[in-house]
């Protein structure tokens, strides 16, 4: 826990985006609050420390308070991040708090980033084009397991949308695949399981929103909180498009 | 916009990996399926299963010899016999498939390396020649009260990479989901469920959807206990709640509660038995392995209800480490090497960084037991069909199936949402394939103005009274003090006591904030009444049996009581009754005879009847309780006897 000189707790000062779209009297506003800082304070304490003693209609979203569901993106002093796993003692005197940009607004700090992903998911077609139907009697097929390592490693992307949140193409291009959607693709690409060729994957991934869409600013593998290596997957997907359309084509 | 009344072949409530699988069965069967979830499915609390997928593939060395009948035979001596026999054994021989159909939808299993492989078994570090001809197969690790490896694993993101998998199947064939809502309300006519109604969290609008088939898949109420639980916030159990307002449903088991051995101390996030699994100690505050003193077989690798009461024993004794927080003891993960625990348990140090700035490679890590899973829940024949209900179906942890009686074993949760997806999904499809939808709109509309009454009276009470988080507070405290690891009959009639102040306090609770939309403190109120209901039948439940039978211990009854006590609690609360009804009915047709463990006490009461005598009663007396009938014959996947011939 962070002291002041004196050696006593903090006392910290959370200003807060509020908006409620169902009342018609809110507008949008910030709103202070304040709490003595303790030891190990989250996000996830604090917000529901004020909403618990001081103002109980603060909405935000958190469900399992560990950093793998993804539930609590949001702006803390301006940077995407997860509330649940950001400490207080890492955190300036005066925590300024906003919802994620590019997604809908639900209330203060909760945004709709289910809809969101749905979409992205139903437009890159994000699962396995199986090759062949399920056999329910025949032994897995097999995959080494370096392979297994190197597709679980984008399979660990929760969803948070603190990436999206964070590119500065996703929040002037609402079409924009967005660093997690284009993470994903990388994920179903580099797996055998999956049946689709880089003249199938050309469409969605070297499209106008895809990923020669991005400027290559990488705020998205700054703010990752899973640590993803986003700027090796950019890097992937513009190698195998640009090898599938110029290099295969030389004979 | 929400139309006040939608109708569907299948309603599903909840979005984890029970309820999309088992909406895939439906959907892929033809049937039109809706899912509501309190979040985005991904979110749900499946995500957040760490460790392993409990399936006897047999893939590795440790694993020879491996097959679904040993499973069966694990998962019924973890129950401590509390297991439907023929449930578990359902489940045993469908875990392999459902496992390898998650490889075939994208999920990437660890595999098996080939030649030669360091492990640390028992405290020592091993190597062993993994074959060749195995290379590539899925990997298993070890976990607690297992005859042989058998958890299937992706690092320690098992449920997240299952979910990612069902969920984007859900996706591909367009199944209708609707996240943030939440029901609130069954409808139902008295003994045929026609849907339910739902309260949208975005707007705070309540609407019906009337179905042919209704699945409750809401996982467990781990918030009964407050802060004292690795569960989510969003378990607060109202599956079990809406099947317990029915005044018809009973909930099985409600006193079998699981402490997890192994949660972060003080925030209680878990880390996963695969930690364990894998080679990591138990020491208490003297940096002493208590666990190879009090069991030298399976040492840190008894189950969960034996680890959690030796650490409980072992804090009491004053051998705990004391902080502010209370004491705890520590997990020691240094010698499996930072290469290790950076991949296979790689989760595990993300979480011990982020949450206790710790790293597992050179620190020790704080852990005590809290709780963790509910084994009991909606209570439900084979085929999933709720007791009582026709076409209100459960399944995973919101359901007794009952294949966990009462301790579950480590990855067997996770096996079972698949398989129990697999299986009462096929059923559900049958029922709906069978009925059409000859529902009164009237009783939607009567269950929906109930619902819209009951959110109006909590905005229209004013005044002072107490807070709900107040309540909830209070609440988890009891629970976790005298409904916890170790219980006495003072004790749990005191909790009984507390709750049912609690419940009257509930009542003249007020609300500080009314304003419009989906109001976080109104939709926490209308929980609340539920939750301490769970609270109260939990505990009573638990004063109740006055026997020791898994992760129910009384201190004041310590034995296993196979005389008295070989039966599944039920429990109903009859409409307008101020006090729950109790009733038991035998755990099932008993194939492997009550015995030892093979951990844990050795010493308890004896049956009085022989096998024969118990079993031809079963059915009987189960359809007393409210079993409905089942599509095969009860008893028929059992197949008594033939696992002698199987091990």
């Amino acid at each position: 826990m962070t002291t002041n000189g004196s050696g006593a707790a903090r006392r910290l000062r959370f200003e807060i985006f509020r908006y409620n779209p169902e009342d018609s009297d809110s507008e949008p506003h910030m709103q202070s609050y304040e709490l003595d800082e303790a030891p190990y304070m989250s996000l996830y304490i604090a917000l529901n420390q004020i909403r618990e003693t001081q103002d109980p209609s603060l909405q935000f979203d958190f469900a399992c308070r560990s950093a793998i569901c993804g539930s609590c993106g949001m702006l803390v002093n301006g940077r995407p991040a997860l509330g649940c796993r950001t400490l207080t003692s890492d955190l300036p005197d005066v925590v300024r708090l906003h919802p994620l940009p590019v997604f809908k607004l639900i209330g203060d700090l909760s945004v709709d980033t289910g809809t969101w992903f749905r979409e992205m998911v139903e437009k890159s077609e994000a699962w396995i084009h199986a090759k062949e139907d399920f056999d329910p009697q025949a032994e897995e097929v097999r995959m080494d397991d370096n392979l297994a390592q190197a597709i679980y490693e984008g399979e660990r992307c929760i969803e948070c949308g603190c990436c999206v949140a964070s590119c500065g193409v996703a929040n002037v291009n609402a079409n924009f695949t967005g660093p997690a959607g284009l993470n994903r693709i990388a994920r179903f690409m580099m797996d055998p399981r999956d049946s689709r060729t880089d003249e199938d994957w050309f469409d969605v991934v070297a499209s106008d929103h895809g990923v020669f869409a991005c400027l290559g600013m990488m705020a998205c593998e700054d703010v990752c909180p899973k640590e993803l290596p986003l700027l090796e997957v950019h890097a992937y997907l513009r190698r195998r498009m640009l090898a599938a359309r110029f290099m295969d084509k030389k004979d | 916009m929400t139309s006040a009344l939608v109708s569907t072949d299948v309603l599903v409530i909840g979005g984890g990996l029970a309820g999309e699988r088992c909406a895939i069965e439906a959907a892929v069967a033809g049937h039109d399926v809706l899912i509501l979830s309190l979040v985005p499915p991904r979110r749900s609390h499946s995500c957040a299963a760490q460790g392993g997928m409990q399936a006897a593939l047999g893939n590795c060395v440790k694993a020879e010899g491996d097959n679904p009948t040993m499973h069966f035979l694990d998962t019924v001596r973890g129950s401590d016999w509390g297991a439907d026999q023929e449930v578990a054994r359902i489940f045993a021989e469908e875990a392999p498939v459902a496992v390898r159909e998650l490889a075939h939808l994208g999920v990437p299993w660890t595999r098996v390396r080939g030649g030669k492989n360091s492990y640390v078994i028992k405290g020592k570090r091993v190597e062993i020649d993994e074959r060749l001809e195995n290379d590539g197969l899925i990997m298993h690790r070890d976990f607690g009260g297992t005859a042989k490896w058998r958890a299937c694993y992706a690092a320690a993101a098992t449920g997240h990479a299952a979910l990612y998998a069902i969920d984007s199947e859900v996706v591909r064939l367009g199944i209708n989901v609707r996240d943030r809502t939440e029901v609130v309300q069954l409808i139902h006519d008295g003994s045929r469920c026609w849907g339910a109604v739902v309260r949208c969290l975005r707007t705070g609008k309540h609407f019906s959807v009337v179905a042919k088939a209704t699945v409750i898949a809401t996982g467990g109420y781990g918030r009964i206990y407050g802060q004292y639980t690795t569960n989510a916030t969003i378990n607060e159990g109202m599956g079990a709640v809406i099947a317990l307002n029915t005044g018809l449903v009973p909930l099985g088991n409600m006193e079998a509660v699981q402490f997890h051995p192994t949660a972060l101390a003080p925030s209680n996030i878990l880390v996963t038995e695969g930690c364990r699994g894998d080679g990591a100690y138990l020491l208490d505050k003297d940096l002493h392995r208590f666990m190879v003193d009090a069991e030298p077989e399976k040492q840190e690798l008894a189950s969960r209800d034996v680890v959690s009461r030796h650490m409980k024993q072992r804090m009491r004794d004053g051998k705990g480490v004391d902080t502010p927080y209370g004491p705890h003891l520590w997990l020691d993960l240094r010698h499996l090497g930072e290469a290790h625990l950076t991949t296979k348990l790689r989760e595990v140090s993300e979480i011990c960084r982020d949450f206790a700035g710790l790293n597992p490679a050179h620190d020790l890590i704080p852990v005590q037991p809290t709780q963790h899973y509910s084994m009991g829940g909606v209570r439900v024949n084979k085929d999933g069909q709720a007791y009582n209900m026709a076409g209100l179906f459960a399944a995973g942890e919101a359901a007794c199936w009952d294949m966990h009686g009462f301790n579950r074993l480590g990855g067997n949760s996770l096996a079972e949402t698949v398989v129990a997806g697999r299986i009462v999904g096929r059923r559900v499809a049958e029922f709906v394939a069978d009925t059409s939808l000859d529902v009164q709109t009237s009783l939607a509309f009567a269950a929906k103005d109930s619902a819209e009454r009951r959110a109006a009276e909590w905005l229209d009470r004013s005044g002072t009274g107490p807070s709900v988080y107040a309540i909830r507070d209070a609440m988890g405290e009891t629970m976790m003090s005298k409904v916890g690891i170790f219980r006495t009959g003072e004790e749990l009639e005191e909790a009984v006591a507390e709750i049912t102040f609690l419940l009257a306090d509930c009542d003249k609770a007020v609300l500080r904030s009314k304003v419009p939309g989906m109001n976080p403190e109104l939709s926490f109120a209308l929980r609340l009444k539920g939750m301490l209901r769970l609270a109260l039948v939990t505990a009573k439940g638990a004063l109740l049996r006055t026997e020791s039978r898994g992760a129910h211990y009384r201190s004041d009854y310590p034995l296993r009581n196979d005389a008295d006590w070989l039966s599944r609690t039920l429990v109903r609360w009859p409409l307008d009754a101020s006090e729950p009804e109790f009733s038991y009915e035998p755990v099932g047709e008993i194939d492997l005879p009550p015995g030892h463990r093979g951990y844990g006490s050795d010493e308890r009461i004896e049956m009085r009847e022989s096998l024969d005598q118990y079993n031809d009663g079963v059915y009987e007396r189960q359809g007393k309780n409210g079993r409905l009938p089942t599509r095969e014959a009860p008893g028929a996947r059992l197949r008594r006897g033939e696992w002698k011939e199987q091990i």
